[in-house]
């Protein structure tokens, strides 16, 4: 685990290198543990790895391989939002039209689809749309220079009342093709198997940590989140690199509406509700920090696992109720905060 | 006579006041009796006390949301501190004996606000003696808040059958809707508070620069709790209004997007989310835009479900007219009308 972890610090452009020629292993360790870079994401990962531990040794059923895998089927969308998400935290803005947008996807896949049209057909439009919309929120921020926090939250009006343009009802989806594509399973042998959503999430997160971790775009996103004056300074691509972030968030946040409206096979105008705060969660638990420059894909989708443990936990625990998972929540979040600040304080 | 016109131009709360004028122009083209006030039973009716009415709630607090958002603060926990509040004080009104009787109901009330006063108290902690961003720590509680409040209704959607409290939310003082009454006390209280003393040119130097204003001798850190104690009061008086006016505490619903709404009626009235600089008079006008928008979705026709929309319309229109970008077009422009009176000018005199 830590070594698939540690992997993009390497490629990770931004900042000082967490890991200089260590002296002895233990000063290694340290060094790990108290970067800014890999400490939080490496107390996220014992820290999942303790609470699925802890499942296991209470609840019988808890410790298999399906249960585990049954974290990225029910969070497959999740996980392709942190991803959007994380871009943009790490240039140091923030995209609270996530959760709007996912369900303004299921509408128009719901709808489109009832009126006949082929999946072949709608997936792209949905994807090519919720671009769109990130290019606008993108441009608004640039060239208008408005808070990422204002614009997106009028995104995330817009994207909410066009839900409820299209229906106020719940629309169910029946097309056979859409819902052969729901329903498979992709068996891994052994009695496990996943859903095409989750190899599609997987591929999301391949291609994200390779254009973070290795490629000039990657780096100008890590380079505005340390210092934006600065990356304009050395002459970097600031301007298209800030715009562009928006348009990946779009564009997973559309992607993970399709991959919710197989989770759930219908649209719903109130679906998703503050969404944006689990994937800003996710991101957070995975130790990015939120001014940017800082942080891992890889965290972030180690985020998604920890808040989905946790909903397993309460889901076999049986008599805990919803609200107490909203509570565990917050309570995480602020854990994850307050050591994120004691690290990367002692650092300083 | 161009001059006194590119002042009135340049004037913050120019944009949110000709936004609100358009939105009673239509009222009064759709509905030609909008403006008028008729008095029954000794009240004040009409749209425009309903306007005031149903804005009250998203107006107290987002007297509270200015003052954060002066210390380039934000509270997202305000909705779910609201959800709290309205909980504990039906739950404590459904236990008593009788919940109809104006003691208790006081009792419930000021549980409320104290419990709303002791989650102000840990927003401010978070951020001023730990330091986390404000975004965060206040996203912790909006996050673990609405929990909190189910959990005091155990999930239940709690119904009190109480005339004090009811009055909170549909009663009448001096001819006026109890809500407008406080809302317009907070209003008054905040902007008394801050405006006639040095408190309000304080909260705008931290939010300026924080580690300067404390080297200059400004308690930072005081000033941090008294702003996000203050803004979850506010949420608290919100919270309780919102929940006697559907005699109702619904844990997931009532105060649900409120921080967002207030959020923007302060930025519609011109106060920057990068702190500062505020002004409550355009939250006033900020909060009231909101409103009438609302109402105007209703009183046009168009089902009021995708105000929404409406809402996303002005927030974007708000805030490009008032970016830096269409700022510099416009002192482009002014400098075009002055160099054009100088030529025009010149020409007569010669």
């Amino acid at each position: 685990m830590t070594s698939t972890l540690e992997r993009p610090t390497t490629g990770a452009p931004a900042g000082r290198s967490g890991i200089r020629s260590p002296r002895r292993p233990l000063d290694r360790v340290r060094d790990l543990l108290t970067s800014p870079k890999s400490g939080p994401v490496l107390v996220t990962a014992v820290l999942f790895v303790a609470v699925f531990v802890a499942g296991g040794i209470r609840y019988k059923g808890f410790f298999s391989g399906q249960v585990f895998l049954n974290l990225f089927v029910d969070n497959s969308y999740l996980i392709v939002l942190a991803v959007g998400m994380t871009f943009v935290i790490l240039t140091g803005g923030i995209d609270l039209s996530v959760g709007a947008v996912v369900a303004l996807s299921t509408m128009i896949a719901a709808s489109l689809l009832q009126t006949g049209w082929s999946p072949g057909a709608v997936i792209p439009l949905i994807l090519v749309l919720t671009s769109v919309l990130g290019l606008l929120v993108g441009l608004m921020i640039h060239i208008f220079k408005v808070q990422p926090f204002i614009a997106t939250l009028a995104a995330m009006f817009l994207a909410r009342g066009l839900c409820y343009v299209i229906s106020k009802d719940s629309i169910s989806i029946t097309e056979p093709a859409f819902v052969a594509l729901a329903v498979t399973r992709i068996p891994l042998g052994g009695g496990l198997s996943i859903t095409p959503s989750v190899v599609i999430a997987l591929v999301v997160v391949v291609v994200a940590v390779w254009v973070l971790g290795f490629t000039r775009f990657g780096r100008t996103v890590y380079a505005i989140g340390g210092s934006e004056q600065s990356g304009m300074l050395m002459g970097l691509p600031v301007a298209r690199t800030k715009v562009i972030v928006y348009v990946v968030s779009g564009f997973c946040s559309g992607l993970a509406g399709v991959l919710f409206s197989f989770y759930t096979l219908s649209g719903y105008p109130l679906t998703a509700i503050g969404t944006e705060l689990d994937a800003i969660a996710a991101v957070v638990i995975g130790g990015t920090l939120l001014t940017g420059g800082y942080g891992f894909v890889l965290g972030s989708v180690l985020g998604v696992l920890v808040l989905g443990v946790i909903q397993t936990i309460i889901t076999f625990e049986g008599t805990l109720s919803s609200w107490w998972t909203k509570i565990f929540i917050g309570a995480l979040l602020l854990v994850f905060i307050i050591l994120q600040k004691v690290l990367t304080a002692r650092r300083r | 006579m161009n001059a006194l016109l590119l002042r009135i131009v340049s004037s913050r709360l120019f944009w949110p006041v000709v936004m609100l004028l358009v939105l009673v122009a239509i009222n009064v083209i759709a509905f030609p009796g909008f403006l008028t006030i008729t008095v029954k039973d000794g009240h004040l009716f009409g749209s425009v006390i309903d306007i005031l009415r149903n804005g009250a709630p998203t107006l107290i607090i987002a007297v509270g949301m200015t003052l954060v958002i002066a210390t380039r603060g934000i509270d997202l926990s305000v909705g779910a501190v609201a959800a709290i509040s309205g909980a504990v004080a039906c739950s404590i009104l459904l236990g008593s004996s009788d919940p109809g009787s104006f003691g208790t109901v006081a009792v419930a009330v000021v549980v409320a606000l104290l419990i709303a006063l002791v989650l102000g108290v840990w927003n401010g902690f978070l951020v001023s003696v730990i330091g986390i961003q404000p975004i965060i720590a206040t996203l912790i509680l909006m996050t673990a808040g609405r929990g909190v409040a189910m959990l005091i209704t155990e999930g239940q959607i709690l119904t009190v059958d109480s005339a004090p409290f009811k009055a909170l939310g549909s009663g009448f003082w001096f001819g006026l809707p109890v809500a407008v009454v406080i809302g317009a006390g907070i209003f008054a209280l905040a902007a008394l508070l801050t405006r006639r003393t040095a408190l309000g040119m304080l909260i705008e130097s931290v939010g300026i620069n924080p580690e300067a204003s404390r080297q200059a001798g400004v308690r930072a850190r005081g000033l941090l709790f008294t702003v996000y104690t203050f803004c979850a009061l506010s949420a608290g008086i919100a919270g309780l209004i919102l929940t006697a006016n559907q005699t109702a505490a619904d844990a997931n619903n009532t105060g649900l997007f409120i921080e967002l709404d207030a959020i923007l009626a302060v930025v519609i009235g011109g106060t920057s989310l990068a702190g500062g600089r505020y002004s409550l008079a355009g939250t006033l006008i900020g909060a009231l835009v909101i409103q009438t928008l609302v109402t105007t979705v209703y009183t046009v026709g168009i089902p009021p479900i995708i105000t929404m929309v409406f809402k996303a319309a002005v927030v974007t229109a708000v805030c490009l007219l008032q970016s830096p970008a269409t700022n510099a077009a416009f002192a482009r422009m002014r400098q075009r009308v002055a160099a054009r009176s100088a030529r025009v000018k010149e020409a007569a005199a010669s």
